[in-house]
C-alpha cells in the first residue's frame, strides 16, 4: 500500500492524479477468522485497526451491511472533547483524546483534527456550580479545563451575545482548549485504510443476519451474501441496531433508539473559530472548514428508527442558536438530517462481555460516540485480543444495570440528553 | 411531525402540545423488597426498543395535562391507535 506524503502528491500531479491506488481491497471472505467485527462504522473500523496493528491479531474481518462509515459516523457533528465528570468516563474519553492528538500521523491519513477548543456555556447559578465541579473533576484527572466568566467567554467568541439582554444571559462557561473537531469521513476512511493495510478484510454490502451459537458460545455469523463465516470471537459494534442484534443472540440490552438531528447552513466566511455548546438553551454550533455552520439538536423524546426527527426539535434548537448568536439570524440552512442513536439510561456506553461466550458488544454511545472513536476502538480491540475486558472498559459492563454501578453522565454528555 | 388525537380533549393537536413519556404498561413489582437484583434492574432500566409497533405513554402537557397511551410504528412513525390509561391496546405486534 502506498504511503501518502507531500512528495507523493507532487509525483501524482504529473500524471493528473489518475494513477492513485485503490485505498482498500474488496476481498471475498475466508471461511474462518480469529475475530469478526460486525459493523463497519468508525468504532468498528478503529477496533479492527488496533487489533491488527497493536495487538497482532490480523486474521480479522469487518462485516458491514451498507458501506463503510455510512451510519452515524457520516451523520454526527464531529465534536471531540474529553471533559466528562466521572473518573471512569473521563479516563476513557481522555484516552481517546490522546489518540486523536497523534491520529493523522499514526494513520498516515489526514483526519483534519483541529483543536480549536470547546465552550460549554452556563446560564444559571446552578449551571455555573455544575461547571465548576466538572472542571475541578477534570483537572484532578489531568484533563485541561478552565472556568470562565461571561467577559472571558466574550473575548473568545465576540459574536456570542453575552449581554444581560438575552432571554437566558450567559454567566460563564467551561473551556477545554484541547477539544475540537475532526473530519468525520476521513476518520472512518483512515481507520479502514489502516486496517486493510494490516491485513484486515473489509466486507461491505453484506448483512449479518444471525449469530451461530453452540452451547452458549458464539462460533460465527450467518450472512446474507456469503453464508456462514466462522470466528473464534465476535465483536458487535452496530450502534442503533444493537438491541436488534442482541435479540438475535438471545439477550436484552437497556438501550433505546432515538432520532437525533443536525443541520448545516450555507457556507459563510470564517466567523466562529471554536465550538460553542449550551445544555441549558439546548443548542450547539461550530463552523466547518468549508464555512458552513454545523448545528446539533437534542434527541427526540420518542423511540424511532426512521432516521428523521420532528420539526419542533429543530425549531427549538434554531431558537437557541439565534438567541446566542443574533448575527446568524439571516443565515440560510442548507441541509437537515437525522441519525439513530442508541441511548443508555446512564448516558454512558456499553463495552462488555455478554451472556454469550466470546461475543462482545460495544454500543450505547448515544449522542456522543464520535469523540471516543479511537479510544473505544483501542480498548475494545484490547479486550477482544485478550478475551478479557480492558481495565478502562471494565466499568462499562452491561451488567452494571443489575449490580447498580451506573456512571451518570447526563450532565457532561451534553446537549442531547 | 405528529398530529396526535387526545382521547380526553377529543381533538387532534400538534405534537408540540405533547410529551412522550416512554414505554407503556410497565408494572411496578408488587413486592419490591423481594426482587432479585436482576428483576429490579430489568424493571428500572430495560425498555422495549422495537423496530415496529410500540405502545407508549404521551401526556397532553400543554392541554388537558392528562396521560394516555399510543400505539405507534417506530419506523414509519404512523400512529395506529390512541387509548386511555387502564385500557389495553387493540393493535398489537404479531
Amino acid at each position: 500500500m502506498q504511503h501518502y506524503s507531500g512528495f507523493g502528491l507532487l509525483k501524482h500531479s504529473f500524471s493528473h492524479h489518475e494513477n492513485w491506488q485503490r485505498v482498500w481491497r474488496n476481498p471475498t471472505p475466508k471461511k474462518k477468522y480469529d475475530v469478526i467485527i460486525v459493523g463497519g462504522g468508525g468504532h468498528g473500523l478503529a477496533t479492527a485497526y488496533y487489533l491488527a496493528k497493536q495487538f497482532g491479531v490480523t486474521n480479522v474481518a469487518v462485516i458491514e451491511k451498507g458501506f463503510l462509515g455510512g451510519g452515524n459516523t457520516a451523520r454526527n457533528t464531529t465534536i471531540v472533547r474529553s471533559n466528562y465528570l466521572w473518573d471512569e468516563s473521563a479516563h476513557l474519553y481522555e484516552h481517546a483524546m490522546k489518540l486523536w492528538e497523534g491520529l493523522s500521523q499514526d494513520l498516515n491519513y489526514n483526519v483534519m483534527f483541529s483543536q480549536r477548543g470547546c465552550l460549554n456555556l452556563g446560564h444559571t447559578l446552578q449551571d455555573m456550580r455544575d461547571i465548576e465541579r466538572r472542571v475541578n473533576a477534570n483537572r484532578l484527572n489531568g484533563i485541561d479545563g478552565e472556568v470562565l466568566d461571561a467577559k472571558q467567554v466574550n473575548e473568545i467568541v465576540p459574536i456570542l451575545d453575552c449581554s444581560g439582554n438575552a432571554r437566558y444571559p450567559v454567566m460563564g462557561a467551561s473551556w477545554q482548549p484541547r477539544a475540537g473537531v475532526a473530519r468525520h469521513d476521513a476518520v472512518a476512511w483512515g481507520f479502514a485504510r489502516g486496517a486493510d493495510m494490516h491485513g484486515v478484510d473489509l466486507i461491505q454490502q453484506t448483512e449479518v443476519v444471525d449469530f451461530i451459537i453452540e452451547d452458549g458460545t458464539v462460533t460465527g455469523v450467518k450472512t446474507d451474501r456469503y453464508g456462514d463465516i466462522m470466528a473464534d470471537k465476535v465483536g458487535c459494534v452496530v450502534a442503533g441496531h444493537s438491541g436488534y442484534m442482541a435479540a438475535k443472540a438471545g439477550f436484552e440490552l437497556p438501550l433505546e433508539s432515538h432520532p437525533l438531528q443536525a443541520l448545516v447552513s450555507e457556507p459563510i466566511k470564517p466567523i466562529l473559530d471554536t465550538v460553542v455548546m449550551s445544555n441549558h438553551v439546548h443548542g450547539y454550533a461550530s463552523q466547518s472548514d468549508k464555512g458552513d455552520l454545523v448545528i446539533g439538536a437534542g434527541i427526540d423524546s420518542y423511540v424511532g428508527y426512521g432516521q428523521r426527527g420532528s420539526y419542533p426539535t429543530i425549531e427549538h434548537t434554531i431558537q437557541a442558536i439565534v438567541e446566542m448568536f443574533p448575527i446568524f439570524s439571516r443565515v440560510r440552512m442548507n441541509r437537515q438530517w437525522g441519525g439513530i442513536v442508541d441511548t443508555c439510561p446512564d448516558a454512558c456506553p456499553i463495552i462488555s462481555k455478554t451472556p454469550v461466550k466470546n461475543l462482545f458488544f460495544n454500543c450505547g454511545w448515544g449522542t456522543g460516540g464520535f469523540k471516543a472513536t479511537p479510544g473505544s476502538g483501542h480498548v475494545f480491540a484490547a479486550s477482544l485480543a485478550k478475551g478479557e475486558m480492558h481495565e478502562m472498559a471494565e466499568p462499562f459492563s452491561m451488567f452494571r444495570f443489575h449490580n447498580g454501578a451506573l456512571i451518570d453522565e447526563h450532565g457532561a454528555a451534553g446537549v442531547a440528553h | 411531525m405528529f398530529y396526535i388525537y387526545c382521547p380526553y380533549c377529543g381533538e387532534h393537536r400538534e405534537e408540540e402540545e405533547f410529551h412522550n413519556q416512554g414505554q407503556a404498561h410497565i408494572e411496578r413489582p408488587a413486592d419490591p423488597d423481594s426482587c432479585s437484583d436482576e428483576e429490579w434492574g430489568n424493571y428500572m432500566f430495560f425498555r422495549k426498543n422495537p423496530r415496529g409497533l410500540h405502545h407508549e405513554i404521551w401526556v397532553h402537557a400543554a392541554g388537558c395535562r392528562k396521560f394516555f397511551n399510543v400505539t405507534r410504528h417506530t419506523v414509519t412513525y404512523e400512529i395506529k391507535e390512541v387509548y386511555k390509561m387502564g385500557e389495553q391496546p387493540k393493535v398489537v405486534a404479531e
